[in-house]
């Protein structure tokens, strides 16, 4: 495929620009193969001087246009929320304007995409690649115990796909236990450890559901590396992100939860939440419900309320909470997981992290974290966020997992003001890049997927971006200070506010992203 | 005291209401002024001090086996749930706050027995700190267009209405005096803000008693000699805060608005703001909201929804934001009323002299447009608060609204304020506590004949006091948004208005932000003070060593040399030490309390005192700080802080985190 084929037009003059929170700029409209360039005229701009738009063409999820006889106007909902309106002169450029944007946005293709072109002078490609290794993480435990170890059973990503190609797991299982313990659990996601609480040994895991099924299967190995998770006599949670009748009817399907009779050591709790379409139509009831500018009071506050927004994150916050509780509080080892392992579980465990341990509440440890429990962890970035709220294309497999994280740490910053060492312009940096970016960062699905693109040769790391000094100085708290404490949050609805920074219409906090 | 059936009660429990399991066991103490509670555990001994004319309402609930519990509801937005062993002691304290919470006579309210140690100068000086004649003077009346009058010298004319009111120059005393015939209560139209830039001017007045046909010469009068004192426009606003429904009907009685046709050059505007038995339902549904013991998000949202309360607070801030327009932006002076004027007229001209005047933004000017919008001009304080015992259908959060819009203001534009949200509350509290004479009565008449400045202290000089305690240190005065008018965004409304957890959950402090921005500022603005203070000593010290250096430069130069030196790694090493510092006054933040030391304001502080204590979250050095959310009291299991084990069998039931 050729980029050019899909460009019916080049460029348009005369272009008028408007969106909210800037005077409309009259410019020149151009399509490159990942951009739409807008560059207004010089001085017929009064204040605001002159005015450059890139946009990345990733970054649209819808394109509604409206022609008359000899002109029309396009309005391009952004991924990340915006909302841009264009006045084009002409209406067969009108058409062919956006017949050009709907075909480069939906380019499919990873190879094909932004990051694998970019090539700023400034950076080196391969650096940021390797700033989080898991040894790193691995040889901090090692200090503190010998209970754990690292394992390179999934190196060629056979046992897992979606597992990186080393995981840390007990010393006292055998990679030969592991592979059989992988087959017993959805996806080969068999538990791993994702945290190690320095402050009293115990551990957090993680795993998908364990394939137990309407004949409840049973899987000694399974047991085994469970049981050796704890030390003697030590008892352990498990939480699993379902309902107990949910988790109950995955037997049906071959899933599960694991018993108590085949588990004795570990006590189950659910903590349900949320996740894949339902989540996905609650971001966008939210995103209309901001929108419509024309709600009174009384409806908004009911539309926010039935988009249950605010509801997930409530409990994402209190299962997160659960977990933590069970290891600060009960000391008790927790393992965490819903169906695949890959969302919710996900969730929890990385919001735990935040919410215990004082390293990932610094700059350089929340990247670390993103890197270890999202990243590595086989979030399916590609998939869950392929679209965003405005897409009328059907819905596949996308849901703001993802951003319902970022929002928690929001809330956990607005509660404990000086305790995380990064601003929210972080989260909302973080939050554009997921849904289109220049950086590889959060492409494909997994670490496997990320090899075979080459993504780690070929594209640069966000990280080696945000830690350049200029853009970390925007990014740091003013207030920080080191808390080594534990910040529990409230979960009361009235301690939650709802994160309005990527919600507002206002163009205006973008410019700098969009070089505006 | 004769009123006081059992002044002590022993093994009374305190229930914590966020988690219902812990209770603390104590000792509770009923004063002339105060119920005190106070608790058995022997280093803290924490008091929880509740001023009678605070509690605004006591439910005695069925006996249980472990007591007889009592819930206090305060006006402060406090609730307090005890548990009394006996019975009988329990309904003996009820019947003695019942009695308590409800003196008849002014004089059994806080305020004359309230003694904070200042002489009689001291006591003068400090109502002296907010002046009325001061304030007309700053905004530049009286001058050409504007007088003031003494029509209502001794409250002839108007009783609720202050002894002095600013009138147009050309309005004689005949034409007021007719005007006021043709309005309720009497309450003629009379100034209440003048913008110097332009010559405009916002005026209150209460209905006209225009039934469905009568004319009132005079009155017309008023309202042209009010516009001919803007030579800029040729025409005014008036605007009746009232849903235009509620006018309608007040015609059948004889009172209602003003038609057109009748006064020359006005242009008349409905402002739906509700009246304060809808405002008054309107809290108390959202109290209840705030009372729910873990609601989930629907319940919460949906309850605050359906109390209105938000769409409220928007309709005063609308009406507000109409008139400032008007003011600012057209140069077209307004006449507001709604029925008598002194509810939503003065939320309404109050919200607008905010938006207009950045002086209002301060804390001097708050105060003054506090008296001046609603002490002098006669809100009824007494009936609106409850201070005596009196028909509970007066009772309405007026001022309450105010407050909030301030705050919700503050929100919008946290430069532009000079003080912070605590000022507020301390305001909203003390309107509340009768321990300062400001808020008696229901009009300056009244509170002339009590004579109130001799016998009772201003809240505003002790505010004034502990001014420190109240500043924002985001404050900008010369910030373009802070400066002129305040231009609130009016749509979408969808962000804008947002509940005040603050203020309605203002006690229970596990739901709030356990690190203060504000206090942390504060520290920190105190402590560059500081440092450029002793920057400037060190400075001086290094010119004089110079100079001694220079007289000395051929004697003894080297050893000088090595003087300076050590003095200037000194001041550098103390400057490094800061950021050491910062993090100690943060973690000493709580001890910061608003009235720290302060022996006047007892029931406050106490009050201030104890929320710390009782907060093991602010005490930054246990883990419990940062507070912990309990999450596994809501499993069924009950018990244990985590489920017990079950009797061995197995299996699939597990424990439900409900979410």
């Amino acid at each position: 495929m050729e980029f050019a084929e899909l460009i019916k037009i080049a460029k348009v003059e005369n272009v008028q620009l408007s969106c909210p929170g800037l005077l409309p700029v009259k410019g020149t409209l151009c399509i490159t193969s990942h951009h739409l360039l807008l560059s207004s005229q010089p001085g017929g701009n009064g204040e605001q001087g002159m005015v450059e738009l890139w946009l990345l063409l990733r970054n649209i999820d819808a394109v509604e246009k409206r022609v008359a006889s000899s002109s029309g106007s396009i309005t391009l909902k952004c991924k990340d929320l915006k909302v841009l309106q264009l006045e084009i002169p002409g209406m067969e450029e009108c058409l062919n304007i956006s017949r050009s944007i709907e075909a480069l946005s939906s380019v499919e293709s990873v190879m094909m995409m932004y990051p694998f072109f970019y090539r700023p002078q400034s950076m080196k490609l391969k650096d940021g690649w390797q700033l989080y290794p898991l040894q790193h993480y691995y040889q901090q435990i090692a200090t503190e115990t010998t209970a754990w170890r690292l394992s390179c059973v999934n190196g060629e990503f056979t046992v897992c796909p979606s597992y990186p190609a080393a995981v840390i797991v007990p010393t006292a299982v055998d990679d030969n236990t592991l592979k059989k313990a992988a087959r017993f659990h959805q996806g080969g996601r068999f538990p791993i450890l994702s945290y190690y609480h320095k402050k009293n040994g115990t551990v957090l895991l993680r795993s998908s559901q364990p394939l137990i099924g309407p004949n409840r299967k049973r899987c000694p190995e399974d047991e085994q590396l469970l049981s050796a998770a704890l030390n003697r006599g030590e008892r352990g949670f498990i939480i699993d992100t379902r309902s107990a009748q949910a988790a109950k009817q995955a037997r049906m399907m071959g899933g599960g939860t694991e018993s108590k009779s085949s588990y004795p050591c570990w006590r189950r709790l659910h903590g349900p939440l949320e996740r894949g379409r339902p989540l996905q139509e609650s971001f966008i009831k939210l995103v209309e419900a901001c929108n419509d500018t024309s709600l009174s009071m009384d409806r908004w506050l009911s539309k926010l309320e039935s988009s249950k927004w605010l509801a997930h994150l409530k409990g994402a916050l209190s299962t997160a909470c659960l977990a933590a509780q069970c290891m600060e509080r009960e000391e008790a080892c927790v393992l965490v997981h819903g169906a695949e392992g890959t969302d919710t579980t996900l969730l929890v465990t990385a919001l735990a992290q935040v919410i215990l341990d004082p390293e990932c509440r610094t700059l350089t440890g929340f990247q670390g974290l993103l890197e270890r429990e999202w990243i590595k962890a086989g979030h399916p970035f590609h998939f869950r966020c392929a679209r965003s709220a405005y897409s009328h294309a059907r819905l596949k497999q996308e849901a703001p997992i993802f951003l319902l994280f970022l929002d928690c740490v929001w809330q956990l910053g607005r509660q404990f003001p000086f305790s995380l060492e990064f601003n929210e312009h972080l989260l909302l940096v973080l939050f554009e890049h997921t849904y289109a970016s220049s950086y590889g960062t959060f492409l494909c699905n997994s670490e496997k997927e990320r090899c075979l693109c080459e993504v780690k040769e070929k594209t640069h790391s966000l990280w080696s971006w945000l830690n350049q000094p200029s853009q970390q100085k925007k990014h740091l708290n003013p207030l920080y200070t080191y808390n080594a404490l534990v910040i529990w949050p409230s979960v009361e609805p009235q301690s939650l506010q709802l994160w309005q920074d990527p919600l507002t219409l206002d163009i205006r906090p973008r410019f700098k992203q969009w070089g505006l | 005291m004769e009123h006081i059936r059992m002044p002590k009660v022993e093994n009374v429990r305190l229930i914590d209401r966020i988690s219902s399991r812990k209770a603390v066991l104590g000792t509770l103490y009923l004063t002339a002024t105060h119920v005190i509670f106070v608790e058995n555990v022997s280093e803290t001994r924490k008091e929880t001090w509740v001023l009678h004319s605070q509690i605004s309402s006591i439910e005695k609930q069925a006996t249980t086996a472990t007591g007889c519990p009592l819930l206090i509801r305060c006006k402060n937005f406090q609730i307090i749930q005890l548990i009394i062993p006996q019975e009988r002691d329990c309904h003996d304290v009820y019947i003695s706050l019942i009695r308590l919470a409800r003196p008849v006579k002014y004089e059994e309210l806080y305020c004359f027995s309230f003694n904070p140690k200042l002489d009689k100068e001291e006591r003068e000086q400090g109502w002296k700190l907010v002046g009325l004649k001061e304030e007309y003077n700053r905004m530049g009346v009286p001058n050409n267009y504007w007088q003031i009058s003494d029509v209502n010298r001794d409250y002839q004319v108007c009783d609720s209405y202050p002894a002095e009111v600013y009138v147009p120059k050309s309005a004689t005393a005949h034409v007021i005096v007719g005007s006021s015939k043709f309005r309720s209560r009497r309450r003629f139209p009379a100034l209440s803000y003048y913008c110097k830039d332009n010559n405009a001017s916002i005026c209150r007045s209460s209905q006209p008693l225009s039934g469905f046909s009568a004319r009132c010469l005079e009155d017309e009068q008023m309202l042209q000699a009010i516009r001919k004192a803007n030579p800029g426009s040729n025409f005014i606003y008036v605007v009746d805060t009232r849903p235009k429904l509620n006018a309608m009907a007040n015609r059948a009685a004889g009172k209602g608005y003003e038609n057109e046709d009748n006064y020359s050059n006005i242009k008349f505007q409905f402002i739906g703001i509700e009246n304060i038995h809808v405002m008054r339902s309107s809290l108390q549904k959202m109290l209840e909201v705030c009372e729910l013991r873990s609601p989930s998000m629907s319940d919460f949202l949906w309850g605050l929804e359906n109390s209105g309360w938000l769409k409220h607070i928007k309709a005063i801030m609308d009406a507000g934001i109409f008139i400032a327009k008007a003011v600012a932006e057209e140069g077209v002076s307004v006449l507001v009323h709604c029925s008598d004027g002194w509810d939503r007229t003065a939320q309404v001209c109050s919200v607008a002299s905010l938006l207009l005047d950045p002086f209002y933004r301060t804390m001097k000017g708050f105060m003054v447009l506090i008296e001046k919008d609603w002490v002098s001009f006669g809100h009824k304080f007494n009936h609106r608060y409850g201070n005596l015992d009196g028909d509970p259908k007066e009772i309405s959060p007026v001022i309450d609204q105010f407050i909030e819009c301030v705050w919700q203001l503050m929100e919008q534009f946290p430069c532009a304020f000079e003080f912070n949200e605590r000022f507020l509350i301390h305001i909203q509290h003390h309107i509340y506590s009768c321990q300062f004479g400001n808020f008696l009565c229901n009009s300056q008449k009244e509170r002339r004949e009590l004579k109130i400045q001799e016998r009772t202290y201003s809240l505003w000089a002790h505010l004034w006091k502990n001014r420190a305690d109240y500043m924002n240190p985001l404050y900008r005065e010369d910030h373009s948004q802070t400066q002129g008018t305040l231009r609130p965004q009016t749509a979408p409304c969808n962000f804008l208005y947002k509940f005040w957890n603050g203020m309605y959950n203002r006690f229970e402090k596990g739901m709030h932000p356990r690190q203060s921005v504000t206090d942390y500022l504060m520290a920190v603005k105190e402590e560059t003070q500081q440092l450029e203070e002793e920057l400037e000593v060190l400075e001086e010290r290094l010119a004089e060593l110079k100079k001694v250096q220079l007289n000395n430069r051929k004697q003894n130069s080297k050893q000088q040399d090595r003087n300076k030196h050590i003095e200037l790694s000194t001041s550098n090493n103390s400057i490094a030490n800061t950021p050491q510092d910062y993090s100690s006054n943060v973690k000493s933040f709580p001890s910061r309390s608003p009235s720290q030391g302060d022996e006047e304001d007892s029931a406050l502080i106490l009050t201030q005192d104890n929320l710390k204590s009782s907060d093991p979250d602010l005490s930054a050095t246990s883990d419990q700080e940062s507070g912990v959310e309990d999450l596994s009291c809501r499993s069924p299991s009950g018990g244990g802080c985590l489920p017990s084990e079950d009797s061995g069998k197995d299996s699939d039931e597990a424990v439900f985190l409900t979410v």
